[in-house]
């Protein structure tokens, strides 16, 4: 589904993704650790496109095609979902009126026709229901006043809604208590499919108790430095980054 | 040219103005004695700094004539809100037109009446207040007003009532019998524990030079409520100057909105004085420019007494070579302990010659205050963008529905219902269909 070839990637002049290389295929979970400035959130951002970062070499292929050369909305449209580590505030455009924009617009790529009102309050109502969230959230513009836990919820629920074939979940475990930590796995859990996959992008293995991975990558200096299986994860929790970082900063 | 509006006011008093009583005409006077002292502003004044009146100074404007044909009920239709139950007096060039009005259904204790039969119905309510809470003293442009007070709407609610469907006041200027300007005066008088909402509409009924200077003088008493919204949508190439000035009472509410999107130059002043213990005053507002509009408001908010709580806050769009001004002063005088204020001004420029001058003023005299204020200029945020596109919104999209949501968030603090529905269908329309 996704092969990532020597990825390189800067932000202004500094250089933090150096030379990544990543094949998730599909049913598959995989968990991107690795500590804060290491380069996680940017492999993430990069993936979906964010104009903030320039991609210096490598390649990035999704099914098949130049996923670099889509701009950001293609991405979404062919199925890329980033929940943001940061959800972004939009005051005056309704949560529902901008779920149903993102979900006609996914809809029209993929050849279907837009969904009237009535079966879209109908889904949502579905979908809130996976992460526990208040139907008044919808009348809301989106991510607004929300709390931290809320708008990790959003991102989740949006997700729902959206179904993509590869989500990519930039440390949608940041800020949340335990509860809300459970609601968001079993949001991401239940929308597992044997056809899309998911990059969990996490410092603390704390998530991966509720999403357990396939794969995990520990990510420093900008380059993979070890994989491994769910076990992984759990050696980090003991020993910390530090025994993986000798040699790795170059 | 401050001639040609001598020579009118000559005209007005030997004939128009006639049915005015004696006091209306000595005030008249001293208005007019005033303006020609005063003069029109010149941008040395630091409260029209950014705003040159040049255009309207330059030209001559005798009192706008009567349309080349009768204005109808159905040209009026897209400036009504799809209301029929609303009680409204239209004014067309600046005279009160009662075909076109309707005040039925009103409650008693209220009285709603052009100028010229206030004089007849609430002779010492009138005499009380005309010109007084308004002070044209230092304000030429209402002193120039005051000269040509002749028709305008006055409304006076008594004790305790409630008036439950908005009350619309309505003006339309239709140039097609020449160049003009009308000089529209207003009176809103709410006894102690009275509510209402009164919307104020200008709007062009064609094209063509006019000019516009109103004011609206207000008393909101002990406990009252009024929800205030004034809708400036002139015609592209009118002028418009239009003063709102308020006094509120003890415990008493002002919920203010201005919309302003039409003119060629507009200049809108929201004055509101505190003058009890316990009020509150909300002004907001939104500007929406293109083109080589020049849109100025000017507010003031004096917190005289303590324990009252002033929001405000302005958004404006400007696209093309649009000139934005906003000045925001809030005084609060010694006496206004405990005073809570809270001012805000947030401009989206879509192009590269739009500007916005922004200045806001906080002048406080005592000791034990909470205010604050703050002011951002920008364009689009990038990163709200990035994120509409990650969900699969086009780009042209993200940028339309960031543009309404910008105007949109202020929009929506607009309560009467109708008006709101209507401008954000308007101001959709507006950024979302190229």
């Amino acid at each position: 589904m996704l092969e990532i070839k020597n990825l390189h990637a800067t932000a202004g002049d500094k250089e933090i993704l150096r030379g990544i290389d990543l094949t998730v295929n599909a049913g598959e979970v995989h968990a991107v650790m690795g500590p804060n400035g290491s380069g996680k959130s940017t492999l993430a951002q990069v993936l979906a496109g964010h104009p903030a970062y320039e991609v210096t070499a490598g390649t990035v292929t999704y099914e098949g095609e130049d996923l670099l050369a889509m701009d950001p909305e293609v991405r979404a449209q062919q199925g890329i979902f980033l929940a943001f580590q940061y959800p972004v505030e939009i005051p005056g455009v309704s949560n529902a009126y901008f779920l149903r924009a993102a979900y006609n617009e996914i809809r029209k790529a993929r050849g279907e026709e837009e969904i009237d009102p009535m079966s879209f309050a109908d889904l949502m109502d579905e979908r809130m229901k996976l992460v526990e969230m208040d139907p008044a959230m919808l009348s809301r513009s989106v991510n607004t006043g929300f709390s931290g836990g809320e708008k990790k919820r959003n991102e989740i629920l949006q997700m729902a809604v959206l179904e993509p074939k590869l989500a990519v979940l930039d440390e949608t475990d940041s800020g949340l208590d335990i509860d809300a930590l459970r609601i968001v796995a079993n949001g991401v859990n239940s929308l597992k499919r044997p056809d899309n996959a998911t990059i969990v992008v996490t410092h603390y293995q704390r998530l991966l108790n509720y999403i357990v991975p396939d794969f995990v990558h520990v990510l420093a200096g900008g380059r993979i430095v070890r994989s491994g299986g769910k076990e992984l994860a759990l050696e980090l929790e003991e020993k910390g980054y530090d025994w993986l970082l000798e040699g790795a900063v170059a | 040219m401050i001639e040609s509006y001598l020579k009118g006011f000559e005209q007005l008093a030997s004939n128009g103005g006639s049915a005015a009583p004696d006091w209306a005409r000595s005030l008249r006077l001293s208005a007019i004695t005033r303006f020609e002292a005063l003069g029109f502003p010149t941008t040395k004044n630091e409260d029209w700094h950014f705003t040159s009146v040049a255009p309207i100074a330059e030209r001559e404007f005798d009192l706008l004539a009567p349309p080349a044909h009768r204005v109808t009920a159905a040209q009026l239709e897209p400036l009504t809100f799809g209301a029929t139950d609303w009680h409204t007096l239209v004014f067309v060039n600046g005279r009160y037109d009662a075909s076109l009005s309707s005040t039925k259904g009103l409650p008693d204790g209220v009285t709603l009446v052009p100028l010229t039969r206030a004089y007849e119905e609430l002779p010492l309510l009138v005499e009380q207040y005309l010109g007084k809470v308004a002070a044209y003293e230092g304000q030429t442009f209402t002193a120039l007003n005051t000269a040509f007070l002749d028709d305008g709407a006055v409304l006076h609610v008594g004790r305790e009532v409630e008036v439950a469907r908005p009350i619309h006041l309505l003006f339309v200027s239709d140039p097609s019998a020449g160049a003009g300007t009308s000089q529209p005066h207003n009176l809103i008088v709410l006894d102690r524990s009275a509510k209402a909402t009164v919307i104020e509409s200008y709007a062009g009924l064609g094209d063509g030079a006019y000019f516009t200077n109103v004011v609206t003088e207000v008393v909101v008493g002990d406990g009252a409520t009024l929800t205030h919204l004034k809708l400036q949508r002139e015609s592209a190439q009118a002028y418009h100057v239009g003063t709102v000035d308020v006094r509120q009472a003890r415990d008493s509410h002002l919920v203010q909105f201005s919309f302003a999107t039409g003119a060629a130059l507009s200049r809108t002043n929201i004055y509101t004085e505190l003058r009890g213990e316990g009020c509150g005053a909300t002004l907001n507002g939104l500007y929406l420019g293109d083109g080589e509009q020049h849109i100025d408001h000017q507010t003031r908010i004096e917190h005289v007494e303590p324990n009252c709580y002033s929001r405000e806050h302005y958004k404006g769009i400007l696209d093309g070579s649009a000139h934005g001004v906003f000045n925001g002063k809030v005084f609060v005088h010694p006496a206004a302990q405990k005073t809570d204020g809270k001012q805000t001004n947030n401009t989206l420029l879509l192009s590269e010659k739009a500007q916005i001058d922004t200045k806001p003023q906080l002048e406080i005299f005592a000791d034990d205050v909470k205010c604050t204020h703050g002011a951002t200029v920008g364009r689009l945020d990038e990163t709200s963008l990035f994120y509409m596109k990650s969900r699969g919104i086009d780009a042209r999209t993200a940028r339309e529905l960031l543009t309404y949501a910008f105007a949109a968030d202020v929009l929506e603090t607009i309560e009467q219902v109708e008006v709101r529905e209507a401008l954000e269908a308007a101001t959709l329309q507006r950024y979302t269909e190229h």
